[in-house]
Parts: C-alpha cells; structure tokens; sequence
C-alpha cells in the first residue's frame, strides 16, 4: 500500500479490510475507553440524554447531506457536508456511550439503523426538510447556537465520557454556529429578496424552538445569541409560539419517517451486511 | 525482531496521516502515547482531530499494521478524547512539512474552557501565502476538503491555498 497519495490509498484495495468512507460495522468509536459508569450517575438517564443528542446529530447530519448538489455555491456545499461529517461524529460517539449506559451493549448501528421514527428522540426542527437556504440557515443557527450551549454545560458533567464528547464538539460547534451566524447576517441585510425569504425561515423555524429547552436550560445563551444576529441582520427577534408536543418523547413529524427510510434502507434490506 | 519501548514508538510515530501524508501521526499531534504493557502488548493510544474524522479507522489499522511487521505480535490501539486535540499540537516539523506542502500552518488555538462568544465583526485574522510568502491574503471558505482544512486565497500571486484551522 502506498501511503504518498491520499487517492491512490482510497483507490486500493486494503488486505486488512480497512473501510475509509461509512457504513455498517465499523470499530466501537470508543474502543480503548474507559467506559465505567461512576457511581452516583443515573445510567438510564445518562443513556437517555446521550441519545437525544446523538439522535439530533443523526437527523441533521442527514439533513444537511441532503444539500450536497444543491447549494448555491460549491464552497457552501463543502460547508454543510463538513458540519454534517462532524455532527455524524458526535452521534457515533453518543450512541456508542448510551449502549454503554443503558446496559443493553448496543452498538452505534443498532440505534440509528434498527430503530423506528417513534424511538428517536431528537427535536422536530432537525427533521422538517431542508426548504431553501435560508431556512437551513436559520435552522443551522438555533441549533447550533443551543448546541453550543448546552455542550459547554455538559463539558463538566460527572460522567467522563459524556463530559469528554462534549468538550471536544464545543470546538467544531462554534464553527458552526459562526458559519450560520455569518449567512444569517449576510442574507438579512441582503436585498429584498433575501431579507424576505429569511423572515419566512425565522417564520417557519420559531414554533420549534421552545422543544429545545427542556433539560439544562441554555435559553438565555440561545436568546442572546439569536438578538444579536438578527440586530446585526436587520431580522425581528422570532415571536415564541410553541407548538405542542415534543420530539424528546417521540413525536414526530410526518417528515422523520421518510427520512430514516433513506438512511436505513440498505442496513434494513440487508442485516448481517457490511460496507 | 525489535522489543524495546523506543522501537515501538519510533514505528508508531513514522505512520504517515492518510489525509495529510506530508505528515506523521506524531507530527499532526494525534499519537498520544506508545507503551508496552508486561505481557508484551503494544498500546498505542490516538485521538481523533474532529468527531467525525472518517481517517481514524484507517490510522488506527496504519498503527497496528506498522507494529506488526515490525514483528510486534500483540498490538492495541486505544482511542482517548480527553484532553480533546488541538492544532497546537501540531509539531514545529509539522508545520513546516505542511508549508512545504503549500498548505498553511494553523496559528495559536483560542483559549479553551469558559462559554465561546460569537463575533459578528470582521476579524483580521492574518495568514501567509504558503506559496509566496504575502500576507495579503483572504478566507473563502472556513471549510474544505478535510474537516481540518479552510481554503485561502493569496491576493498577491493569486493562488488558492488550503490552511488547518485552529482548533
């Protein structure tokens, strides 16, 4: 193997059936890490938060994958892949450390390829679709504004794994809340035209905002950020309509399912497969 | 056959990274620690640069594969998260391998702990063309072909070139 070019490397075959790319049974993400839950953490509840978050990550990595050939611009595509790549990653993390937790030793794709749309538990606004740009931007901005937040929080929780995903993520996220924050500012102070498909998106975006604070309130740290990208955009601060029901307990829009028919369809068709 | 500690880790730290192979895994910071346990196992420990680096499988089969022709029989590769990477621990050989390269080295790393604050306001933020050496130069995306990696332009020759993000 020759290791002076990245493509021919991608390009030959490995006799250690190393995979580069994704799919079904790769290594436990978290192989070689102390994975002992310390007394004093609830594991169901431990569990229960590590799959909420990876389940977020999950739908809107799939979300933001779906951009790919159809962004504005070429850069903007490589963006939201690469924001998607890194959320994928957070959710490997997480569901490998939920399986940990709950006892059940499952792996990363036993939860995101064997579960059905009721099982997931992340918010609606990651699962509507993508509309146009300026809704994914707005969508992109809240919740990777709240992510942040609650991630710095979680940085300190008691379980060391948790606190450690965390950590990490807080760095990639505040690339990407920067990187909505800037489209945000840029499309509403815009022209007509873009400044009216951003108050749409706002529009469109607002009743799904009150599902994010339920644990670990971060309101405050959404808020101030929100004010100061739509001050700075020439946007209105979203009027707070929440809808009811919430993600967090399985209630879904008609949009999850179809989307995780897409995601699960090959590791459904075939098992004991993998790629 | 080799058996000594320095061997081993000699061996690891030589694997070159699959995305940036100008580098080694102990230029790029990710090889974290080499050591041989009593039984005879090598334990090398990595740590991904982004969540979602879908390089760590293959540099962990690089490692393993590395030690085992080296005649290491019993090989272990841990992954470690805490303390997350950082592109500070980029090598000042690193660096240099990947101006070499023309891909801009990264600069400090913001501070870490405490909440990150969003600066709307352009931020001067210079970087040297790898290529000719000007510091007139801007960002065009803050994102590119690795997760690691913006992509720059040099307004003096006008060349595009690729920069590791400080993380």
């Amino acid at each position: 193997m020759s290791d002076d070019h990245v493509y021919m490397t991608l390009a030959e075959g490995h006799e250690d059936d190393t995979r580069w790319a994704y799919g079904t049974g790769f290594e436990d993400p978290l192989h070689g890490v102390d994975t002992t839950v310390p007394e004093g953490v609830d594991a169901a509840e431990l569990a229960a938060v590590c799959v909420a978050l990876a389940d977020d990550a999950l739908v809107s990595a799939q979300r933001l994958a779906e951009w790919i050939t159809r962004a504005p611009e070429l850069e903007e595509e490589v963006a939201l892949a690469n924001i998607g790549l890194d959320l994928l990653g957070q959710a490997r993390l997480l569901y490998s450390r939920a399986g940990q937790a709950d006892g059940t030793g499952r792996d990363e794709d036993a939860y995101a390829y064997f579960r059905d749309a009721g099982d997931f538990r992340n918010v609606r606004l990651a699962e509507l679709p993508c509309g146009d740009f300026a809704f994914s931007i707005v969508r992109l901005l809240v919740l990777s504004s709240w992510r942040l937040a609650h991630f710095e929080r979680l940085a300190s929780h008691p379980d060391p794994v948790l606190a450690a995903i965390a950590t990490k993520g807080v760095k990639e996220l505040a690339y990407h809340r920067q990187y909505a924050a800037e489209w945000a500012v840029r499309l509403g102070d815009g022209t007509d035209e873009s400044h009216r498909r951003m108050r749409r998106a706002q529009e469109q975006v607002a009743p799904y905002i009150g599902e994010l604070f339920t644990a670990y309130d971060v309101r405050d740290e959404v808020v101030a950020d929100i004010r100061q990208v739509t001050a700075a955009a020439g946007l209105p601060m979203p009027v707070y309509r929440p809808l009811p029901g919430s993600g967090r307990d399985g209630e879904h829009t008609e949009h999850l399912a179809p989307l995780l028919t897409e995601l699960q369809g090959i590791a459904r068709a075939h098992p004991e497969a993998t790629w | 056959m080799v058996t000594t500690l320095l061997d081993a880790r000699h061996i690891a730290a030589q694997v070159p990274d699959p995305e940036l192979p100008m580098l080694t895994l102990a230029d790029l910071g990710v090889l974290r620690d080499v050591e041989v346990t009593e039984d005879g196992t090598v334990v090398a420990s990595l740590t991904p640069t982004y969540s979602g680096c879908p390089a760590m499988a293959e540099m962990r089969a690089d490692v393993a594969a590395r030690l085992r022709d080296a005649g290491y029989a019993r090989v272990e590769i841990r992954t470690v998260l805490d303390p997350p990477w950082t592109s500070d621990w980029i090598t000042p050989a690193g660096r240099r391998k990947l101006a070499e390269h023309g891909i801009a080295p990264p600069g400090p790393a913001p501070r870490a702990g405490g909440p990150v604050a969003l600066v709307l306001s352009p931020t001067r933020h210079a970087v040297t063309c790898p290529r000719c050496g000007s510091a007139d130069t801007e960002e065009t995306s803050r994102f590119a072909a690795t997760s690691c990696k913006a992509l720059w332009r040099c307004r003096a020759c006008r060349e595009p070139f690729e920069y590791v993000k400080e993380i």
